[in-house]
């Protein structure tokens, strides 16, 4: 693992109109990292997702991918990004095949057909390949997301709430996915509000609360039951 | 080269989504039919009445429809959450304006194409003659509505009452486009040559020229904003 971060987030404050979402929040994540961002709602977790992606300017601080600011070159810092949000990014009248060539092609990337079939393997999505999205279910609509990301081959990559509405087989093909990409040199910063084996990609654990990283540690060995431990010390969400 | 690509890509993605859901074009069609009837009926066929206001029904319902039409430019991307994807697609974003711009044009001049053969029909005019010089015409008033109406578009896409917002930022900033477009087709229906109508010509080329430059120029912070 390369020891110098490619993710740098130095005293973050974001301020929405006069309420403060995140108030000096530091985080550094290395490449083939992954960490994972936890919180309440409304911590701030996918506030801080949204600055790191360009999407936000924060109020204060800086936060920089691979040295380049968020905010002062955000074309730089887009160019080796992948974001799976919480909307798949697919156009139902599309075909699997044709979102990824056109994200390809409108990410400046020369996506040949064998790559876009390619990526579409790599998401066991190939038999569905050429048929529309709109027939998809939430799980295929998730893994063409990531077909799409990966196709792009980010240094560092944004998840927010990547397990959400998925099966446990899904969820077990995800984790692949996820360690795939660490081991590939991505770093990876993923929001979550699972405890269980859904961390089991991260390498830390963040939690978000009153706006600061209330706790950054390693996940270990640590468990489920460990995990809502710490995080029910260090967050007032009542568990 | 990757430039023409990406604006090429963002039309083609459009125009494929409109083929297959053919949600706009349908409604626009429906709409068309609709307004010809009630002009038509309203109207009746006292030819010195309809010479008079003919041009003025004929853009009235090209700019109604426009309005649905460029209303509905980034109603896909909210309706699929592809508007985040849009904004992080690296490079120059002037190339996904060139890309919608070129999708509204087509869908426009599809609808215009068929709402004017079917005014020819409706209230029996032959067109034969005028029709070179009206498709200048319609073609340069066309690119003038669309490049500002595809700008406001963005702009509105992401406001609450943007379908008021979006016709009463328009239709100000076309009155030079209207204006030519009424006065030019007005001549060409009674028999003048397009030359006959040059300064109104140079109007809409120089509208759509500073449309077309100031939209370019604009949509990046436009789709930041």
């Amino acid at each position: 693992m390369n020891l110098e971060p490619i993710v740098r987030v130095v005293d973050v404050r974001k301020v929405f109109g006069l309420v403060p979402v995140l108030d000096g929040v530091s985080l550094e994540i290395r490449a083939g990292e992954a960490v994972a961002l936890l919180g309440a709602n409304g911590a701030g977790k996918t506030t801080l997702l949204k600055i790191l992606a360009t999407l936000l300017r924060p109020t204060r601080g800086t936060a920089t991918i691979a040295g380049h600011d968020v905010a002062r070159a955000p074309e730089a810092v887009r160019a080796l990004l992948g974001v799976v949000a919480h909307g798949a990014w697919v156009y139902d009248d599309l075909t699997a095949r044709e979102n990824l060539k056109f994200w390809a092609t409108l990410g400046g990337l020369a996506a040949g057909a064998d790559e876009v079939t390619a990526a579409l393997a790599g998401v066991g999505l190939e038999r569905a390949a050429d048929a529309r999205v709109r027939t998809f279910s939430a799980g295929m609509k998730r893994r063409l997301s990531l077909a799409r990301v990966m196709l792009a081959r980010p240094r560092v990559l944004l998840l927010d709430e990547p397990f959400a509405g998925l099966d446990q087989r899904a969820k077990k093909w995800l984790e692949g996915r996820l360690e795939a990409l660490k081991a590939a040199g991505a770093a990876l910063l993923m929001v979550t509000h699972s405890f269980g084996r859904e961390l089991g990609v991260a390498d830390r654990l963040a939690v978000l609360a009153g706006g600061r990283i209330a706790l950054d540690t390693a996940r270990g060995s640590l468990g489920p039951d460990d995990i809502q431990r710490l995080y029910a010390a260090h967050t007032e969400d009542g568990l | 080269m990757s430039y023409a690509r990406r604006a090429l890509a963002v039309a083609w993605k459009d125009l494929a989504v409109e083929r297959r859901s053919k949600e706009t074009l349908n409604a626009l069609v429906f709409f068309s039919l609709l307004l010809l009837f009630v002009f038509q009926f309203t109207l009746g066929g006292d030819r010195e009445r309809l010479a008079a206001v003919l041009p003025g029904v004929l853009w009235l319902g090209f700019v109604l429809s426009a309005l649905l039409a460029l209303g509905r430019t980034f109603l896909v991307e909210r309706e699929h959450d592809c508007w985040e994807g849009l904004l992080l697609a690296p490079g120059d974003k002037s190339a996904i304006y060139l890309g919608k711009l070129a999708g509204n044009l087509a869908l426009m001049l599809v609808v215009e194409a068929l709402v004017l053969g079917l005014f020819a029909v409706f209230f029996d005019i032959d067109l034969g003659r005028a029709l070179p010089g009206l498709v200048v015409v319609v073609l340069l008033g066309t690119l003038g509505l669309a490049a500002v109406g595809t700008l406001f578009a963005a702009m509105t896409a992401n406001v609450r009452a943007r379908e008021l917002l979006f016709p009463v930022l328009l239709l100000p900033v076309q009155v030079p486009v209207l204006l030519a477009t009424v006065k030019a087709t007005e001549a060409l229906l009674l028999g003048e040559p397009l030359a006959a109508v040059g300064h109104w010509v140079k109007l809409l080329v120089a509208a759509d020229v500073v449309y077309l430059a100031v939209s370019l120029l604009t949509f990046d912070v436009v789709l930041e904003g």
